[in-house]
């Protein structure tokens, strides 16, 4: 009975909760980010976790089903896009600081030839600095005009919101509205420095430096760039989620394409069955009866173990397939102990049913130690573990713990209603002889 | 039926001597003629890794003509199963990347982009000592549960023998030139808990012959001897099973599964051996200086 309700119980489970595949197995990206100081921003716990919702933030608009974003250590953030078609887009939308400013300027007289650090201090003030807009006419640099940069009026924190639009000459651009705040600020630059350019810097960088031909009051803007349709979408999501608090890095990128997965996917299941059949095989022929019994136990861990990991929502990479694999391997070690054992006190003269509780008693203290030291491993992996190595950890311990299960219990009471019902019942029966060492 | 293994001690190290030699053989010749003991892979030493996929053979040299373009002529270009190609380089934008991948395509349309993993030197710096804390915490964690269920001499000769059986694991996996990366550890960490599993069978028998009346005066070696003879068909068999599911990953498990399963196949095998001929030598040696010194 007991038997039964496990091997109902995990079906109903593995076909109601599906294993989630892994990213390796699906395909898509996986990201790790390090925060690093600048001069005005260090890495601390607030500014880490801030990246964290910023990126979330972002994820969210770009429509990635089931992300994963974690924190790992100090400094770093993790980012899971399963799935995802273009990777590369997502990572420029990801890993960019998208901090926009507005800052004053004015057309310079001359470039770096003419104009050092030191007359410009002297002529636009303690901040300002050279740089240079490019002008793009088909995609390609035109030229390249030196303008100084000299304090930040306004940031995208003070943004309220961010649409796609097309300026007069059909270019898309970005449309911008601040909130009030940004309004007022907006409404005082553009007052001050009528006739004088405006640079708007993404990151900085100039995107574009329009002429400010009247005060604008309405607290709404345009940025226009050399910008193509997507990248209007990207800066939208950009702007709207916020900038970064602290930039980071990209020190880990991997991107796994869905042919893979599935390629592997087969062939593990390929290779899986076919070991899977030697053992069937193998147990069979060497301990008859028991080892039928065995195979029997073999099948109901198969489902218990699926069973377990769908109830852990453990996410299933290839690692964890080929843990999952050597664990069915593993399995029917605690069986081979015990019934090793049982040919002994079989040979040694008692009947059936002592020789089978006693070797079930005296098997296992061995299979306990053996299993925990396993367990020991596994469990060191699992606090190693990077993504997909965590998955061979996890299933490796569920397969440990759900065999030890499966061969002391179910094993057992089958062997028992086994020789209860006499299909086993004297010690020379050849069911269950096959000794090598007789 | 009793087989004498402690009787030969001699000649089990011997041959367990030979083994690690090779290893260490294989480490040290690299070490000469490529510049590094083990074929370290992206997750060590940062870098960028592409494995492409064409629809026809293409000549690995018009690859290496793209990579030239962008500086990363010396870049390590390998065919794996039929017209995968795999590509490792320096660490390289995503510029960088994007762009390498598009003038593949242009020039090969059937080109398919299977994985690409950038790694950065702080990734690989990480993962080397996390690598050596796991191995070290997994180690001493066996130590003290082994020595907490038996005693302190059967600890130790059980570690030793899955030291044995990690290094001489790692230096064949040298020799063969394969790439070593994050499984690799997780395969050798697999080996310390699986391998001790045979080892542990001996031990529990040992210990349980130890406790018949009678059998304190016998000499432990004859003991041990025993309990080697009578769990050897249940060693050999735990372990034919788990290597049957091995070699059929090996066989048939796909380019990216195939070197762990080939470091797991080693691994057991050779802690299949250690722990008869080398844990249970060990036990009786430890005895011996243990009562000498008394």
């Amino acid at each position: 009975m007991i038997i039964i309700s496990v091997v109902v119980v995990s079906v109903i489970i593995i076909q109601n909760m599906p294993l989630t595949l892994g990213l390796d197995l699906q395909g898509g990206s996986r990201l790790v980010l390090e925060a690093y100081d600048t001069d005005t921003v260090k890495v601390n716990d607030d500014s880490v976790a801030g990246v964290v919702a910023v990126i979330r933030n972002r994820i969210d608009a770009l429509g990635v089903t089931e992300p994963m974003i974690q924190r790992k250590g100090r400094s770093q953030v993790i980012v899971e896009l399963p799935g995802i078609k273009d990777p590369d887009r997502a990572i420029k939308v990801i890993g960019d600081t998208a901090q926009l400013e507005f800052v004053e300027a004015e057309w310079s007289p001359g470039d770096e030839k003419v104009l050092t650090q030191k007359k410009i201090t002297e002529y636009y003030g303690k901040n300002a600095r050279l740089d240079k807009v490019k002008e793009y006419r088909n995609g390609q640099v035109i030229y390249e005009k030196p303008i100084i940069l000299k304090a930040t009026a306004i940031t995208g924190a003070d943004l309220k919101g961010a649409w796609p639009g097309i300026d007069q000459y059909g270019n898309p651009v970005v449309d911008i509205e601040f909130n009030s705040k940004g309004s007022d600020l907006f409404a005082g630059v553009t007052s001050r420095n009528v006739g004088k350019p405006l640079a708007i810097l993404l990151d900085n960088k100039i995107i574009s430096a329009p002429n400010v031909r009247e005060p604008i009051t309405g607290g709404r803007a345009q940025i226009s760039g050399n910008f193509n349709i997507d990248e209007v979408q990207d800066l939208i999501v950009k702007l709207k989620a916020g900038a970064l608090p602290i930039p980071v890095r990209i020190i880990e990128n991997r991107i796994i394409g869905p042919t893979l997965g599935k390629d592997s996917i087969d062939k593990s299941k390929f290779a899986g069955l076919v070991g899977l059949a030697f053992i069937l095989f193998f147990m069979i022929t060497y301990y008859r009866y028991p080892g039928f019994l065995a195979d029997i136990a073999l099948a109901i861990y198969c489902a218990l173990t699926v069973a377990v990991l769908a109830l852990l929502h453990t996410t299933l990479t290839l690692p964890g397939i080929a843990g999952f694999l050597l664990s069915i391997g593993m399995a029917v070690d605690a069986n081979v102990i015990i019934f090793e054992r049982l040919k002994e006190e079989l040979q040694s003269g008692k009947t059936v049913r002592m020789s089978i509780e006693v070797s079930f008693k005296r098997a296992f203290a061995a299979i306990l130690d053996s299993n925990v030291t396993t367990l020991i491993a596994a469990a060191t992996l699992f606090w190693l573990g990077t993504g997909t190595i965590k998955g061979f950890a996890v299933t490796l311990s569920v397969g440990i713990v759900a065999s030890m299960f499966t061969s002391l219990t179910i094993t057992h009471m089958m062997l028992e209603m086994s020789s209860d019902a006499k299909i086993i019942d004297k010690p020379e029966s050849k069911l269950l002889y096959r000794g090598f060492f007789k | 039926m009793t087989l004498n293994v402690i009787g030969k001690t001699k000649l089990w190290f011997t041959v367990s001597a030979v083994l690690l030699g090779i290893g260490l053989f294989g480490m040290v010749s690299n070490g000469i003629t490529k510049g590094k003991i083990m074929n370290f892979g992206v997750d060590f030493t940062g870098g960028t890794v592409l494995n492409l996929r064409f629809g026809s053979p293409v000549p690995l040299s018009d690859l290496r003509g793209i990579l030239t373009n962008y500086g990363k002529g010396e870049s390590v270009i390998q065919r794996t199963e039929g017209n995968d190609i795999i590509i490792s380089t320096d660490p390289l934008s995503n510029e960088e990347r994007t762009k390498i991948v598009d003038d593949i395509k242009a020039k090969f349309p059937s080109v398919e982009l299977l994985e690409a993993d950038t790694i950065g030197p702080v990734v690989g710096k990480e993962l080397r000592s996390q690598a050596f804390w796991a191995l070290l915490l997994a180690t001493a964690g066996i130590l003290i549960y082994v020595a907490f269920r038996f005693e302190v001499k059967y600890a130790l000769a059980a570690v030793l023998a899955l030291l044995h059986d990690a290094i001489i694991t790692v230096g064949l996996i040298a020799l063969l030139w394969r790439a070593v990366d994050t499984s690799f550890i997780a395969a050798i960490l697999t080996i310390l808990g699986y391998s001790i599993n045979d080892t542990i069978v001996i031990f529990d028998r040992v210990r349980e012959n130890l406790q018949r009346p009678g059998s304190g005066k016998r000499p432990l070696s004859d003991v041990v001897n025993e309990g080697v003879s009578q769990t050897m068909a249940r060693s050999i068999n735990t372990v034919l099973t788990v290597l049957f599911m091995n070699a059929a990953l090996l066989v048939f498990g796909g380019a990216t599964i195939k070197d762990f399963a080939l470091t797991l196949l080693i691994g057991f095998t050779c802690g299949a051996y250690s722990s008869i001929f080398v844990a249970s030598p060990l036990v009786v040696i430890f005895d011996k200086w243990e009562k000498s010194r008394t």
